[in-house]
């Protein structure tokens, strides 16, 4: 995956420059800041370090199309046999477009018995969300599925 | 209100990988939404939660604004011995609740 190489500082600048830019111009509505694909990739080598990323093993039951955002069922399951020797450590979700990259982070171990988690999450918009789990071995493997948002979750609404 | 649901099954066979379901009520309000005045409303989350079974932790979350209101969490674990399993979760503000449940593994 080369977009998820760590981003440069001019990477960060010319970002942050855009960003800058965009306050500038008169909008209507107060919009929250937008994590971006550059916030994907740094929130993911947060976690792997400088780690090979491996794609596969992982799975990541969402639902492709999804009417209410504020709360969208997630499984995340990771194939491995969950013994002491080869186990997951660790199942780490994350996000393109919600304010904050980072969904949650899950810590397990063989006594699991099956590497297998489930939860309900927020989703600002349509997006990619992407699972990333460490092995024992202190390899990564990882998934990614993209989800169609109908209603955002309310990160705009008005209390 | 605070208020715990869990589902652990009473019983298990020795060796048995078995679900265990938790859910605590909480607004786990984003930080991100705004009054009609404009102003932030100030980020009120559980940022940790913990399952320990016998005293030996089992399970570990961190929560971030993107997990949905009234946080909803299933993970599974080995029925090695009878006894107790703990819930804690702690968040801003103060926020700390634990719950039980006991198992009997034969």
């Amino acid at each position: 995956m080369p977009d998820l190489a760590p981003s440069t500082r001019r990477r960060f600048l010319g970002l942050a420059g855009s960003a800058a830019i965009c306050g500038t111009v008169p909008s209507v509505t107060v919009r929250p800041a937008e994590a971006t694909p550059a916030m994907l990739a740094s929130a993911i080598r947060n976690v792997v370090g400088e780690a090979e990323l491996h794609t596969g093993k992982v799975k990541l039951d969402i639902p492709p199309l999804v009417e209410n955002g504020n709360t969208v069922p997630m499984t995340v399951s990771v194939t491995s046999p969950m013994t002491p020797d080869d186990h997951v450590k660790s199942i780490h979700v994350f996000n393109e477009k919600n304010p904050q990259p980072n969904i949650g982070n899950f810590y397990l171990g063989a006594q699991a018995g099956r590497a297998q988690v489930s939860t309900r999450i927020r989703l600002a918009d349509s997006q990619k969300v992407v699972a990333v789990a460490q092995l024992s071995d202190g390899s990564f493997w990882s998934t990614s599925v993209d989800v169609v948002v109908t209603l955002a979750a309310c990160t705009e609404e008005v209390l | 209100m605070p208020a715990a649901l869990i589902n652990v099954p009473k019983k298990a066979k020795r060796g048995d990988v078995v679900e265990i379901k938790a859910l605590m009520s909480h607004i786990m309000e984003t930080g991100y939404r705004r009054t009609a005045a404009g102003d932030l409303v100030p980020r009120d989350i559980i940022t940790s939660f913990t399952c320990r079974y016998n005293g030996a932790e089992i399970f570990r979350a961190d929560f971030f604004p993107a997990i949905a209101a009234n946080p909803f969490i299933s993970f599974f674990t080995v029925a090695k011995e009878s006894g107790k399993k703990e819930f804690e979760w702690i968040g801003d503000r103060g926020f700390s609740e634990t719950a039980s449940a006991s198992i009997t593994v034969e």
